[in-house]
């Protein structure tokens, strides 16, 4: 027995056979990001009034680097999970919706990337 | 979908607002806001690696009484967003539900936020020297 609608049988929607990855992933970012914006936000307190030597310094010792860009990674991941929850609710034109969750995945991959390379360029010395 | 007559749930703005409907909405802004202020981030981290000049203004910007008011309301969301956060996380874990527990945990997620705010706006000015 179906427990799908004739109409959704029909167009074929209903089920996005997805599961519970998009809520578990969100969750394991958000767990991800406990402590590494509490390390963030605890290293720009001290980091308050440095100058540029002092900053790239920071962000150019390997430690710091690899927390920086998993930092990043997850915080993209988690805002772009977040937005399309979002989108989804809020946004019931489908070619706006459409649009706005391929910007919303664009410009998260631009600016994680951006960041990610950025802190690349001051762990190799190249600023 | 258009074609069907089912019924709806009424509209939220029916409701009273009360503390649990009104943070929940607000995690969702804050998530917002701090997406959007994802942008300040990486634009600092591209300034620093960009070198001293395009820093100090990437600095200059920050600093500005605008770029202030922006940082000190996205510490806010941020502090936010992680102490509500961690009360979902507890809600997922099954613990919580309880109606006074949901109103009490909400009204403590706002004054830890508030606090987290506060002791980070006063411990960076003290690093400044209170410049």
């Amino acid at each position: 027995m179906s427990l799908r609608s004739p109409l959704g049988r029909v167009r074929g929607l209903g089920s996005a056979k997805d599961g519970t990855g998009h809520w578990w992933a969100q969750r394991l970012s958000a767990i991800a990001l406990i402590p590494l914006t509490l390390w963030f936000c605890a290293s720009v307190i001290a980091l308050s009034g440095a100058d540029y030597t002092a900053v790239a310094a920071w962000v150019g010792s390997p430690v710091v680097a690899g927390l920086l860009i998993l930092l990043i990674a997850a915080t993209f991941y988690h805002a772009y999970l977040g937005l399309q929850v979002v989108i989804e609710d809020y946004v019931h034109r489908e070619l706006v919706k459409i649009a706005g969750l391929l910007l919303a995945k664009a410009a998260a991959i631009v600016l994680a990337l951006t960041g990610i390379l950025s802190v690349l360029l001051l762990l190799f010395g190249q600023a | 979908m258009s074609s069907s007559n089912r019924p709806l749930s009424p509209h939220l703005q029916v409701y009273r607002p009360q503390i649990t409907t009104t943070l929940s909405i607000l995690h969702r802004i804050t998530g917002v806001a701090l997406a959007v202020g994802t942008l300040l981030l990486i634009y600092w981290l591209a300034a620093a690696a960009s070198g001293p000049s395009a820093f100090a203004s990437a600095q200059g910007l920050v600093g500005s009484v605008i770029g202030r008011l922006l940082l000190f309301g996205w510490t806010f969301a941020l502090f936010y967003h992680l102490c509500n956060g961690i009360r979902h996380l507890v809600w997922d874990a099954g613990y919580g539900f309880e109606m006074r527990t949901a109103e009490r945990s909400g009204l403590l997620v706002v004054a830890a936020s508030a606090v987290l705010t506060l002791v980070s706006w006063i411990a960076g000015y003290t690093m400044m020297g209170g410049a």
